[in-house]
């Protein structure tokens, strides 16, 4: 059994169907990686994974229970983390503290949580600006929080929208180096969104691909990048 | 909150407050009738402040009629005391129970079917209407003409029926907002806390993060209203006399918010120091007029909207967040 099963979802935004009968599985313990050109319904899909919509169709089964149309709050606590595309940090709250916020999911002592929140910051390397607002840092410094956050809630499925878009490849690389690190040591199982290829065939077992709200292709990285499909509609001629 | 790094400003900020409360409780052995009304109603504001900023402050939802939970406050327990002869020491708890649910109701409505921002403030203004209205009505509890309690003796202090001196109620007013003071430090040290400052920073990142924000945002309310309903039972028992049209009033939501706006929205000390500026500030210019025979009715009113302009171009946080960086008490969080 899977531990993230997803079939036929469908969701359509006042007629424009964002996504169409998409269907994929997530095996404990790996990384698959979601990627498609702009609009092809990447992050509705997750916001479907997530509860922030209940879809039109279809269905999504987490070790093997239906969480299907619960609140995002319920889908968080029953095991899944996710970041924002667009960065949602709570700004007027210390880099530290909004990642206590996240740790309190699973710990309910501040003091347990916050020891929680400084070993994540330690491990993505934003320990030094954890006492700092988080309205005052960068870009890709916020990624980085988001990403925290997610993971302070204690997932065991963690969704990462293109959290690696903006950085410099040094940092892409840090930051691979991290996912592939806790993939590794711990289990956690991960499902991205990434532009950036490199950071796809460095991480992702498996990808499946997105245009126009439907699944074009599914399958490892070395075939995926080789579709004719794939290369037409998304990553081109010169892509790798 | 935590960690050696952290433990110098804390206990400074320990010791400040230990001081103040001294000072505050020698007062009135030195202060004559009118500066201990004075600081009496610094107490109140400060109190219903505080109060209000456990809703705005911590939890961003912004309630403009906060009235609404005084005036009930209020009503119930002088209902109860001159109707049934049940004392305020047992009442307050019945003034509780119905700002209880008038809150309960009000955050049902809004969270439920979404109302929010500007929208749920106007819900908040509508609902301290309505009632103002009813009450109006409420021959039972005098009307618009007004209820009345009897003033009694003040021979001799009774805190259980609420009659007694000047000192007495000052002295309640300052137990009542230390123990607030010291509810709200404890939340904001606790998931609670950080769960209302999620809420009030970003609803679905709170939200992603597993926060139930209806649950934590109904709690907000509820806690807020009861508390200012405590202030309304110590209104009631101090004047001796309750009009609608005062206690549900605009007017007073908004000297109610004034303070902690003042002061600084969401810190714990901001209410208080609000509440002490305005106040002082309010009673001088009142001062300043009276000796030079100078009579200007709305005078307070117009100063209010001064202070508020002043604070919002000069001071967007409030007054506390900057002296307390001047007094390195900084470090510490939201205190
Ligand atoms: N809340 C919404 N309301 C209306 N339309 C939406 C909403 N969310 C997404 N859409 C539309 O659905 C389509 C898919 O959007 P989505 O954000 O899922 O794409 P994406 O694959 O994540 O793209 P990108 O790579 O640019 O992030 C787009 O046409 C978008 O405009
Ligand atoms: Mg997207």
């Amino acid at each position: 059994m899977a531990l993230l099963e997803v079939r036929g979802l469908s969701k359509s935004f006042r007629g424009l169907k964002a996504v169409q009968d998409v269907s994929f599985d997530v095996t404990e313990g790996e990384i698959l990686a979601l990627i498609g050109p702009n609009g092809a319904g990447k992050t509705t899909c997750f916001n479907l994974i997530a509860g922030v919509f209940a879809p039109d169709r279809g269905s999504v089964r987490l070790a093997g229970t239906d969480i299907t149309g619960l609140r995002p709050d319920q889908v968080c606590r029953a095991g899944i983390g996710r970041t924002f595309q667009i960065v949602k940090p709570f700004q007027q709250l210390s880099v530290e503290e909004n990642v206590i916020v996240g740790a309190l999911n699973r710990l309910h002592d501040v003091g347990a949580a916050r020891e929680r929140a400084r070993e994540i910051l330690e491990m993505l390397g934003l320990a030094a600006k954890r006492a700092l607002p988080a309205a005052s840092l960068t870009l890709p410094e916020r990624k980085c929080l988001e990403v925290a956050r997610a993971m302070a809630t204690g997932p065991k499925l963690l969704l990462l929208d293109e959290v690696m878009a903006g950085l410099r490849p040094t940092e892409t690389d840090h930051m691979v180096g991290v996912f592939r690190r806790l993939n590794e040591e711990t289990g956690l199982t991960i499902l991205l969104i990434e532009h950036v290829m490199r950071a796809v065939m460095a991480l992702a077992g498996r990808i499946v691909v997105l245009h126009h709200g439907e699944t074009i292709a599914e399958g490892g990285p070395g075939e995926v990048v080789r579709d004719p499909a794939v290369l037409e509609c998304y990553l081109g001629e010169e892509a790798l | 909150m935590s960690g050696p790094r952290r433990a110098a400003p804390g206990g400074r900020a320990r010791v400040l407050l230990g001081l103040l409360l001294a000072l505050l409780m020698l007062l009135p052995f030195v202060v004559n009738p009118y500066l201990l009304s004075v600081l009496t109603l610094i107490l109140y504001l400060a109190y219903v402040g505080q109060a209000w900023n456990v809703m705005m402050g911590f939890a961003g939802q912004l309630s403009l009629g906060h009235s609404l939970y005084v005036g009930l406050g209020a009503y119930v327990s002088a209902a109860l005391f001159v109707h049934y002869g049940v004392p305020p020491a047992l009442g307050f708890l019945a003034a509780i129970l119905v700002a209880l649910v008038f809150g309960a109701a009000i955050g049902f409505l809004a969270f439920r079917f979404g109302v929010s921002g500007v929208y749920f403030a106007l819900l908040t203004i509508a609902f301290a209407e309505f009632t103002r209205i009813g009450f109006d009505h409420f021959d039972w509890v005098g009307g618009s003409g007004g209820f009345f309690l009897k003033v009694a003796q003040r021979d001799y202090n009774d805190l259980v029926n609420l009659r007694g001196s000047p000192e007495m109620f000052y002295y309640l007013l300052l137990a009542m907002t230390a123990g607030c003071f010291l509810l709200c430090h404890r939340l904001m040290q606790s998931r609670i806390g950080f769960y209302w400052l999620a809420i009030r920073e970003d609803q679905e990142a709170a939200q992603a993060v597993g926060i139930d924000v209806f649950r934590y945002k109904m709690l907000a309310v509820m806690l807020s209203a009861a508390l200012a309903s405590l202030a309304g039972v110590f209104t009631a028992f101090f004047n001796n006399n309750l009009f609608p049209f005062q206690i549900f009033g605009i007017e007073k939501s908004i000297e109610i918010i004034l303070g902690p706006i003042i002061g600084g929205l969401g810190t714990l000390f901001g209410p208080i120091l609000g509440a002490f500026v305005l106040t002082v500030l309010a009673e001088g210019l009142r001062g300043t007029m009276e000796a030079l025979g100078v009579v200007l009715p709305g005078v307070k009113q117009v100063f209010y909207g001064i202070c508020l302009l002043f604070v919002i171009m000069f001071l967007p946080h409030g007054i506390w967040p900057s002296l307390r960086r001047r007094l390195g008490l900084d470090s510490d969080g939201r205190r």
